[in-house]
Formats: C-alpha cells, structure tokens, sequence
C-alpha cells in the first residue's frame, strides 16, 4: 500500500448515541483522488461515518486519519474536508455569489479576486453569470450545484456528499451522476459519497463500502461487488441474486464438485472450492448468468424448469422459473435483442431448459 | 353539496361577529370620551374637543412618566430578546435532559398571576435591601416578557435546518462568525418581533409596576394615580387612547415581520 492509498484512514472506529451503536468497529482505507461510496440502507451508519470524517460526530473509539493526521481534536470548522449537505443548506439570506464565496472570508481576497474565484466556480458548475441570483429562486438541481461550488471553491482534500442527488428526480439525477463523476475527474479531489442508491453507487464510483448495522460487509470495486459478493447481505443488496444452497462432493485430490439445490452436481476447481468433503455451502448465480433455450442445450450444464412469470422491462425481460428441488423460483434475465424462441412470447406453464456456466458461480461465506 | 369542512356556517359567522364587538366596543370607547368635551364620561356626547389632548401635551409629569415606560421598556426589550436567542437556541439546537421541563419553567410566568411575581419581588428585594427603583420595575418586567421573547423566537429556531450551521462550520467559520453569518441574519425577523412585543408589554405593564415601583413612575403607574382626580380623567382617556393606538401598531407590526420572514425563508 503507498501511502496516497491512505489518504483516509479510518481505524476501529465506532460510534454510539447513548445505548444505540450507529457504528461498530469500522477500519478501512480512502484512496487519494478515489470517488468513494457508502453504500446502505438507511440506518446502516453511513451518514454517522460521514459526519465523523466531516468533524459533527466524534467516534466513541478509534481514530480517523485525513492525510495522515489524526482528526480527534480538530474541529469541523479547521478540518481539510468540505460537505455537500443532503438539504444543501444553502444560505436564503444570500445571494448565489455570496453563498459560493462564503468559506473564503478569512482567506482576504481582493474583491476582485474573489469574484473572480466565484465567476470560475460557477463556469465549473455551468452556471456562468448566475452570481446575482438570489437563493430562493434557485431550483433544486442548481441549488446541488452551488452546493458543489461552495465546498470545492476552497479546494478541500476530501469532498464528502450526503445523498446529494437523493431530492432530484429521476431524469436530473442521471444528468447529475455524470456530470458530478466528470467534476470529479476534473478537479482530482477524493470524494465520499453516501447513497441507498445502489445503481447511483456502480455508477459513480471507484470503490464502494457495502455497510449495515454499523458494519461495513465488504469495500470493493463496482465490478467486484457484483460479480463476486462475499456475503448473502452485498449480494441481495446489489442487485437481483438467485441463491442455492449446497454441499460439497469430494472423490480424491484432482476432483470436487457441488450438489446445489435444484441445479444437481456442479463440477468445480479445486482452486474455486477449499471446503473439505460434505461441508455445506451457499451458492448465487446472477440471473443474467443463465441461458434459456427450448431444448437441452448439446453440451454443459442445464436443469429443465418451468416458467411461472416473466416481467418485461424494455431492454430486456425477467423470467421466474420453478426448477424442481427448488422452492423459490429462479430470476433468469435475457436481453430483448431477439425476443426469445423465434418471436414467439413465452407463456406461463411453458417448460424451458436452464443453462450456466461454472465459471458464473459466486460462492458466498456461510455465515 | 359542499363537505361540511369547507361549507360556511352562518351561526359561527354571527358567533365570531359578536366576539370581535365584546372584546373591542369597550376599548372603543375610551378613544370616543377622549375627544368628547365634557369632564364627565356619559352620554349623550357633548360635542368635539381636542381641549384634553392638548393639557396632555402641557403637562410635565406625563412627559416624565412615558420616558420612564420608554426606558424601562427598550432595556427589557433587549435583554429578554437577547436572553430569548440564547434559550431558544440551546431548546432546538442541543441534545439535553429535561428540555420539555426546562421549557415548561421558562413558559411558567405565563400563568403564574403577575399579583403573586409582584408580591414575591417585593418582599425579597425589601428583605435584601434593595431600594425601589426603574431598575426593580425592569426586572419585573423581564420575568414577564422572557416567556414571550421565547414563545416568538422558538419557531424560527425550529424553522431552520440545523445544517446551515453546520455547512457554515463546515466552511470554515467558528461558532462565532457563524452565528453572525448565518444564524442571526436568519432568525432576524423573530428578533425585530420579539423586541417589538416585549416592549409593548413591558410599556403597558402595571402589576409589576404597581408594587416595585420606587418615586419614578412608569406611563401605566402615573394613570393609575391620575383617576384619584375626577378632573384629570378626560386627559387619562386621551393618553389611554394614545398608548391603545402605539400598542396596537408596534403588536401588528411585530406579527407582520415574524410573517414574512417565515415566508421569505420557505
């Protein structure tokens, strides 16, 4: 690890509001220029963890370290951190320059140079020329800007954003991810960003931090928090998950396999399964990981199912199938290039033939 | 057929009418007998004069009386409006035990009778020696008036999101220069209110006043004293109507300022 890879450290931090615990033993590490996610469901302690880099909580234990220095003892208001609140807390007594030039008062500028600053900020943001607006005719996606804009006009080390997109509707939240992800690149600061909004989190980030319970379950890439979930809890949280329980089939060193529920004997790598003979395991397979054909496919695995529903979504449709050995159906998902079997829609009851690859299978923890 | 919720209801309509014409025909009386030329007050009405305006106006102690209500009343103003900032500040803003207690304590003189505040003023202040003066009048006054700075500060308090603080602190300023910044500018119009509103009822107070007032007497004080004479109580009628009419107009005011700064705000 280089130490840019620390540039947050956050060490057995935890967190308690009387008997309540919002944060438990949390350790893990920020990359300097990352765009770092929280990612959780509300209540899951990412806004506490985000209140403590900003300097509004203070951990019950641990300690958290921006650019190597320890932050218990520095107040909000000299931390090296600025934040984009969730309501944006923009001043309503002040017009748009004022509230975007507001952290610069000790700094002593030149009148000049601080509109200046202010005029740069708002071209950044694509506001140009809206200095004299006053607050309240803002609306709320320029609202989140100038938000922006008034925490990266004094150039922080790190940019935190509590669900800074969480109040725009849907179209202005896309537009708002991109440009906030190319803001991000363009000024190289780290950003930590808290979202519920898993999509919002792929999208966005470098890494993302899966929390619940005060805990963070697994800190990742976007890819591999997809593709290779640790746990039952990241895997159903991100995403559609089909999972499969299992116990593990041994016959000598070379040779292992899994018996799954409803899926029968899955031949496996030693290198993919190091649990001894009999032990039980919890498998998961993304429903984009199946196949679905009106015939037994010549070669691979493939189980045989029927269809109980399907949902059509555009691009793409969402199949449930009921294989036997399985009570819960199985999500299978298949893009609409072609719609399936020659045109012709599925139809409820229809029997259709499952198939997958080893490779897709993620094997979960079983704790 | 309209819901019975929006539908106007003729009863009530009279109801309210007779309301409004019980609590103000009274008052409107003493502004009438203040312009009537007769030392009597009696119909019929004798006819117009400005005659008792104008021995107001001559007269020195009324003068003395109404700088010493004015004084009493701007410094009261202040104080409690200052002390109200910093409660109603430390109700919404900190995390402590007993809030609800501590704001039923604040609210208490409210309606504990200004009579046994006044009884109890007096007797702990002659028992400390204290002589009577403007200042014991004051802080008689400001027992009274504190629950109103609170009462009309505590919602912009709560009206405002907590994280503009925090976003000024965030930015950089201490608790000082955000206060200033940010705090103050927001809950202005509850400060201009709550000064307006205690100092009109510290300047019509007379409870208080009644019993801790030492040899200079406030406005309400010297009327009190004046209706011992029969002659002098057209000029009481005409300076009765004068404070109805500043009083009515500086608690109008105030309403319209909390008002629209809680619109501005939204």
């Amino acid at each position: 690890m280089t130490p840019s890879d620390r540039f947050i450290s956050i060490r057995n931090v935890s967190k308690s509001f009387g008997a309540f615990t919002a944060i438990e033993e949390i350790s893990m590490d920020i990359g300097q220029g990352e765009f770092f996610s929280l990612l959780g469901a509300s209540g899951c302690g990412k806004t506490t963890l985000l209140r403590m880099l900003a300097g509004f909580e203070s951990p019950t234990k641990g300690e958290i370290f921006i650019d190597d220095q320890p932050m218990s003892d520095v107040p909000p208001h000299h931390r090296p951190v600025n934040m984009v609140f969730q309501s944006y807390a923009i001043f309503p007594h002040l017009n748009v320059g004022d509230n975007i030039a507001y952290g610069l008062r000790k700094h002593k500028l030149a009148a000049a140079r601080r509109a200046e600053m202010v005029e740069e900020m708002l071209d950044l943001i694509k506001l140009p020329g809206y200095g004299n607006r006053k607050a309240n005719e803002l609306s709320g996606g320029q609202r989140q800007r100038i938000a922006l804009a008034r925490a990266l006009i004094l150039r922080p080390k790190v940019l935190l954003l509590d669900e800074p997109l969480g109040a725009l509707d849907k179209q202005l939240r896309e537009q708002m991810q991109l440009e906030l992800r190319a803001l991000q690149r363009q000024v190289g600061i780290t950003f930590v960003f808290v979202t519920h909004d898993q999509e919002e989190a792929l999208t966005l980030s470098d890494r993302i931090a899966v929390m619940s319970g005060g805990k963070v379950l697994q800190v990742d890439t976007p890819a591999g928090l997809y593709e290779t979930p640790r746990t039952r809890a990241v895997a159903s949280f991100i995403g559609t998950m089909n999972f499969f329980r299992g116990t593990v089939r041994r016959n000598g060193a070379a040779m292992a396999a899994i018996e799954a529920e409803g899926l029968g004997t899955i031949p496996m790598t030693t290198a993919q399964l190091t649990k001894p003979d009999g032990a039980p395991v919890q498998i998961a397979l993304r429903p984009e990981k199946f196949s679905l054909s009106a015939k037994r496919p010549e070669a691979g695995l493939a189980v045989e199912g029927r269809l109980c529903t399907s949902a059509y979504m555009g691009e793409r449709s969402q199949y449930y199938l009921s294989i036997p050995g399985k009570a819960e159906p199985v999500a299978v998902s298949a893009p609409n290039t072609h719609r399936l079997m020659g045109g012709h829609d599925l139809s409820e009851g229809e029997a259709l033939w499952l198939s997958w690859s080893p490779e897709s299978i993620v094997m979960l923890d079983t704790d | 057929m309209s819901s019975y919720i929006k539908r106007p209801n003729r009863a009530l309509q009279v109801y309210a009418v007779l309301f409004l014409i019980v609590l103000y025909v009274p008052v409107l009386f003493i502004p009438l007998f203040s312009f009537n030329d007769s030392i009597y007050v009696r119909f019929p009405l004798q006819g117009f004069t400005l005659q008792w305006y104008g021995e107001l106006w001559t007269r020195e102690p009324v003068w003395n009386a109404l700088w010493n209500s004015v004084k009493v009343g701007l410094v009261v103003s202040v104080i409690s409006t200052v002390l109200g900032v910093m409660a109603a500040r430390a109700i919404t803003r900190t995390r402590m035990r007993g809030k609800g207690a501590l704001v039923t304590f604040i609210m208490m003189p409210l309606v504990i009778p200004g009579i046994i505040f006044g009884v109890a003023l007096l007797v702990l202040l002659s028992r400390m020696g204290v002589p009577l003066s403007l200042y014991t009048v004051g802080l008689g006054h400001l027992i009274i008036c504190l629950p109103f700075a609170v009462a009309t500060l505590l919602p912009r308090f709560e009206g405002f999101d907590p994280s503009m603080e925090e976003a000024s602190a965030d930015l950089g300023e201490n608790g000082w220069w955000t206060f200033w910044r940010v705090t103050f500018p927001m809950v202005m119009p509850g400060i201009v209110a709550s000064l307006l509103l205690t100092f009109t009822i510290s300047f019509d107070e007379f409870i208080m006043a009644f019993f801790l007032t030492g040899t200079d007497p406030t406005l309400p004080m010297y009327i009190w004293g004046q209706l011992r004479f029969p002659k002098e109580f057209p000029s009481v009628l005409a300076m009765a109507a004068l404070i109805l009419f500043v009083s009515f107009a500086l608690v109008f005011l105030a309403q319209w300022v909390g008002r629209k700064g809680l619109e501005d705000q939204a």
